[in-house]
């Protein structure tokens, strides 16, 4: 599945990374523990959170983390978005909450890290 | 090769900043991404332990040609009972750390299945010193 096709799924919006839309994403998983990322994380899946601090993207680098859905309505501070952008991550913001963005995803046929 | 960064306690903005330096050097040098993965992992708990457990404190990375040490010292408050810091779930972080996604009770845990060997020394009062070591055969590009 195209990071594009997460986007409209869960009717997100692209906060940074207008450029990473047609990333392929294979696998995801859902987390707010960032130890939890960093223990049992796979290489290039996406993240689903509602956890929108700065060790968000600092967990994403370490664990590989491709790409980042804020779900609830979270929104990131502007510190954030500056390095993520630097570091190339694309972040996207849904209105969903975590359950029913995983459900949404899932049914659509993007499944657990393996 | 060698390098040190300081670490600021409770300093959340800055926190990471020396895992990802560490990261970019093992990078650079050419080690394969598992490695360096488990490196990382291992550099940005310890860090993060420091950030919300210790005082100001240092990491340092050591890259010979056999092995890579990994050192965090801090002079915190240290570690009144070291077996149970151990134990996945154990932890003493405060709500704050929990809502910024920590405390878990999984940092020490993570280092240790990470790491090919790892020591921790630590007495109350005294700061808390861990030395991971990482064996560098074969994970070379």
């Amino acid at each position: 599945m195209k990071l594009s096709e997460v986007r409209d799924i869960l009717k997100a919006t692209v906060v940074v990374g207008d450029d990473k839309l047609v990333m392929e994403i294979s696998d995801a998983a859902a987390s707010d523990l960032m130890s939890d990322l960093l223990s049992n994380y796979q290489e290039g899946s996406l993240l689903l959170t509602g956890v929108t601090n700065i060790q968000v993207i600092n967990t994403s680098l370490i664990a590989g983390i491709t790409a980042i859905i804020f779900v609830r309505g979270k929104e990131p501070n502007s510190e954030v978005i500056a390095l993520a952008e630097e570091h190339g991550i694309p972040i996207l913001k849904s209105s969903y909450n975590m359950y029913s963005s995983c459900g949404m995803l899932f049914s659509n046929g993007l499944k657990n890290i393996r | 090769m060698k390098k040190e960064y300081e670490i600021k306690a409770k300093d959340f903005v800055r926190a990471g900043k020396a895992s990802i330096g560490v990261q970019s050097i093992l990078k650079n040098i050419g080690f394969q991404q598992d490695i360096i993965r488990r490196i990382c992992i291992c550099a940005y708990e310890s860090e993060m332990n420091v950030v919300m457990h210790g005082a100001d404190g240092t990491l340092s990375l050591n890259v010979g040609d056999k092995e890579i040490v990994l050192e965090v010292k801090d002079c915190g408050k240290g570690i009144e009972d070291i077996e149970m810091a151990l134990k996945e779930g154990y932890s003493t972080a405060s709500e704050e750390h929990r809502d910024m996604g920590f405390g878990a009770g999984m940092g020490l845990p993570n280092i240790k299945k990470n790491s090919d060997n790892f020591e921790i020394t630590s007495q109350k009062g005294n700061g808390t010193h861990l030395k991971m070591v990482f064996r560098v055969n074969g994970n070379r590009e």
